[in-house]
């Protein structure tokens, strides 16, 4: 247990670090973009001695390792700074971007990964039947398509044709939880179809994979049924590679919904970020990246905590 | 049973054949086997590796491995045919009736379960006993097979546990169901001698316990002969000859059979002992760890020029660890290594060029020694241009020589890759690996234990004319004394990492013994079908020695 604990401290530190670095890159990507905010904000018609007070104003003026190292402590105290474009706190704005972009991904995982899961043993267990060229050949197009494009043919079918679903998402934190479920129904069926090929291919490989072992050999020489071979003795030895898979496409669910969100027009950080990027409201797009890549780690961190855990020889030590 | 049993023996197989998919062919690889066996009966089948053993024994399971298919014949398990009956009835007889146990228990052992769940799996999911039940009878089958801590070790996982105690466990679970068949394919192939005695007589115990039948499955003759009432001689999927045990070892009638029996007559080409001032290698007051654990303790030896030193010992002894630290991988704690009087570097990234070319390698698994995207004229040319620097014509002309030199002609083989060649050619292809450096000193790592006795002879016998010819020193890394007792000139004894007893050969096998080495020298198998019972008495007689275990702390 002090070695699992051990692993789990030093992952966390490195993750802090890889964090440290990325904040970094974030800042410096900024900085090095033509021009600056306060041009970009007053525009070109803007006298020197305007922009010079509000370089000032901005703190603009001061050097970048200065700005930088007052940005990442106000961040760390938990104040992003205010938006450019409408002057409100960037945390206020993000809070219920963040808390929606989250409860879609939730919604999504929560379809796509059993589903998968599911879907990867069984195609594992009746592998080179006819189910399983179907179930590999239906979830490989929806891969191959483009999201945008998924989320038109849902929309058309369900929406325009059919008539069952709302062609947009609107939810605002009033939306009872029902309506919310409902309304975001669309977009997670979307990234369920994008997301679910990966892991379900994933799914299956690294159980085909340990069929040959002799304790699966064995498995079947102790008459046990099909079922139980790869649920009790395959999936067990399996978890490693599925875990890792599936925590980069939660990753995903979180990290790349802007072209879903867009599409159905959902108040995620998607849209935060498309909507900032338009307005060059410079201090949102830092902050979401950083919340980006903070959620990018952080399940990272998890997958190699997990898979490692998954293996009995380091749970029960000799 | 309605329809009457057509057989009155428990298990009769008549003209089975299976076919084994190599490519778009099928090609046969069992050719029309027949055999009996009654209950209270152990067959022996032997043979070499690809005479088609484990797959007639499973079978005996009505299983076919992926990639085989039945052809022909009929498998008759107490006069039912076996090919006949539908999946789930076939189902419902493994681990019941006719029962698995496997080469290595430490992979046929999920890793994932305690074994005592993987015990009870077998009863509960057929339906036999509740799992309390089954768990119950788990620990009483572990003390009857005299496992150490019977009510715990099977709460533990399959890497908590020894190989041997792995083997034994693997021999309860067949037990689980008291089947009316076990198959025990290869069941100490994988153990050290010491450990083999206690699983053999684990096993020929159970047999007798439960009156239940058994194929024995092994290529080991002199294991076979301890076990077995009858022996069936298999090649290349064809039964070469059966007879009873006795009457099998004493009067062989095939040529085949024959020479089976005669391979452990080689011993090398005895010469004089060579006493020269400094000594080829010196290991001298070696003490090395893998982190915290101390692995070897203080060891010491010295290998002459054209001599070969047998260094002999269980598994995790620290003989392979020795070859780690002669050859600069593991750096060791204390001590050090001369070369021709010359220490070495503890770091083989510190060795220069010319002494890391002097010590070569060869290993146990040729499998995996060599890359097998490689082409043979690559494995062998690449020593060749790294230490010597040789291109071109020379390169290939050397190539050709080093072919010629380990008997593989250098126009068939040379272009290939080594998954086209049988297992004793890919082990020469490693000793013309090695010989590519011109060395002095080879040590070789277990290089005979995978392959088949036959084969293994062949590549002794190379082995034993190389040395000749250039002079060479071997550190001949083994747990089979018989191997030792062919091609050593002096051993080296070990035993938890320490040395117990050296010297030339004739004095550590003649007595008086340390008493280590009479416990190795005693349980090898011989030939003799009463040797296991002679044992046994005389363990009873001088209890002092039982395991290896006990005889130091």
């Amino acid at each position: 247990m002090q070695k699992i604990l051990n692993m789990v401290a030093q992952r966390l530190t490195l993750g802090l670090l890889v964090l440290f670095v990325v904040s970094i890159i974030i800042f410096l990507g900024v900085e090095l973009l033509p021009g600056d905010l306060a041009e970009a904000m007053l525009g070109q018609s803007a006298t020197e001695e305007t922009l010079a007070a509000f370089r000032k104003e901005l703190k603009l003026d001061l050097p970048m390792h200065t700005r930088y190292l007052e940005w990442l402590f106000n961040i760390l105290q938990g104040d992003f700074g205010k938006s450019l474009a409408n002057g409100r706190e960037i945390s206020e704005l993000i809070e219920t971007r963040l808390s929606n972009t989250l409860f879609l991904a939730l919604f999504s995982a929560f379809i796509a990964v059993p589903l998968s899961l599911t879907l990867g043993v069984l195609a594992a267990m009746y592998r080179n039947t006819f189910y399983d060229r179907t179930v590999n050949i239906l979830t490989l197009s929806s891969i191959s398509f483009p999201e945008f494009f998924i989320a038109y043919i849902l929309i058309f079918v369900f929406s325009i044709n059919l008539g069952w679903m709302p062609s947009l998402s609107n939810v605002s934190p009033e939306t009872p939880l029902g309506e919310r479920l409902f309304v975001s129904l669309m977009p997670a069926l979307t990234l369920t179809l994008v997301v679910m090929a990966h892991m379900m291919r994933m799914t299956r490989a690294a159980i085909i994979n340990l069929l040959a072992s002799p304790y699966i050999e064995m498995a079947n020489l102790k008459g046990l049924s099909r079922a139980r071979v790869i649920l009790r003795h395959a999936l067990p030895n399996a978890w490693a590679p599925i875990i890792n898979v599936v925590v980069i496409n939660l990753a995903y669910l979180i990290v790349g919904v802007v072209i879903v969100e867009v599409v159905f027009v959902y108040p995620g950080l998607g849209q935060l970020i498309v909507d900032s990027v338009q307005n060059r409201d410079i201090p949102v797009v830092q902050a979401c990246s950083l919340i980006f890549a903070a959620t990018y780690i952080l399940l990272n961190l998890t997958a190699d905590i997990l898979s490692i855990i998954s293996n009995p020889r380091l749970l029960h030590p000799r | 049973m309605d329809n009457k049993p057509e057989s009155k023996h428990l298990l009769e197989m008549r003209g089975l054949r299976i076919e084994g998919q190599s490519g778009e062919e099928w090609l046969e690889i069992v050719k029309g086997i027949d055999l009996t066996l009654d209950r209270g009966q152990m067959l022996g089948l032997i043979g070499e590796s690809g005479a088609g053993k484990s797959t007639i024994g499973l079978a005996a399971m009505g299983f076919a491995r992926p990639g085989c298919r039945f052809s022909g014949g009929e498998i008759l398990f107490d006069g039912v045919d076996l090919r006949e009956l539908r999946r789930k009835d076939r189902r419902s007889l493994r681990g019941v009736r006719i029962a698995y146990v496997a080469q290595s228990a430490a992979a046929s052992f999920n890793p994932a379960h305690r074994l005592i769940d993987q015990f009870s799996e077998i009863p509960v999911e057929h339906g036999i006993s509740s799992k309390s039940e089954a768990e119950a009878d788990a620990i009483d089958l572990f003390t009857r097979l005299k496992m150490p801590f019977p009510d715990v070790i099977g709460f533990r996982y399959p890497h908590q546990v020894s190989g041997g105690q792995l083997q034994r466990a693997m021999t309860a679970m067949a037990l689980s169901c008291r089947p009316d068949l076990i198959i025990f394919d290869e069941p100490t192939t994988a153990l050290d001698v010491t450990t083999q005695i206690e699983v053999l007589v684990t096993i020929r115990d159970v047999v007798k316990q439960f009156n239940t039948a058994a194929i024995y499955i092994t290529h080991d003759l002199a294991v076979v002969a301890q076990m077995s009432d009858k022996i069936i001689v298999l090649r290349y999927g064809e039964k070469v000859e059966e007879a009873e045990t006795r009457v099998m070892l004493s009067d062989p009638k095939q040529d085949y059979t024959k020479s089976l029996w005669a391979v452990r007559s080689f011993t090398k080409s005895s010469k004089p002992p060579e006493h020269e001032q400094v000594p080829l290698m010196r290991v001298e007051h070696v003490t090395a760890a893998y982190g915290k654990d101390v692995i070897l303790k203080d060891i010491s030896f010295d290998i002459h020029r054209g001599q070969t030193v047998a260094v002999v010992g269980e598994s995790g002894s620290g003989k392979s660890t020795t070859a780690r630290v002669i050859t600069g991988l593991l750096p060791p704690l204390q001590g050090s290594v001369f070369f021709d009087g010359v220490p070495l570097p503890a770091d083989y990234r510190k060795r220069s060029k010319d002494q890391l070319r002097q010590a070569q390698m060869i290993y146990q698994m040729a499998d995996t020694a060599v890359n097998p995207r490689h082409k043979i004229r690559d494995i062998i040319g690449r020593p060749l241009s790294f230490y010597l620097g040789l291109g071109g014509a020379k390169l290939e002309q050397r190539i050709r020589e080093l072919l010629d030199m380990i008997e593989l002609d250098p126009d068939v083989f040379i272009d290939r890759y080594p998954g086209e060649l049988s297992g004793g050619q890919k082990q020469r292809v490693c000793i013309a690996r090695a010989l590519a450096a011109e060395p002095k000193f080879i040590i070789c790592d277990e290089v005979t234990s995978a392959l088949d006795q036959l084969v293994a002879e062949g590549i002794l016998k190379l082995l034993d004319r190389l040395q000749q010819e250039f002079n060479l020193a071997y550190m001949f890394i083994t747990h089979d004394l018989a191997t030792v007792r062919a091609i050593a000139d002096r051993v080296v004894v070990m035993l938890q990492g320490e040395i117990v007893e050296q010297g030339s050969k004739d004095t550590v096998f003649s007595p008086p013994h340390h008493e280590y080495t009479n416990l190795l020298l005693s349980s090898v198998p011989e030939m003799d079908p009463d040797w296991l019972d002679n044992m046994l008495k005389s363990k009873v007689d001088s209890p002092d020695i039982v395991r290896s275990s006990d005889i130091i702390r």
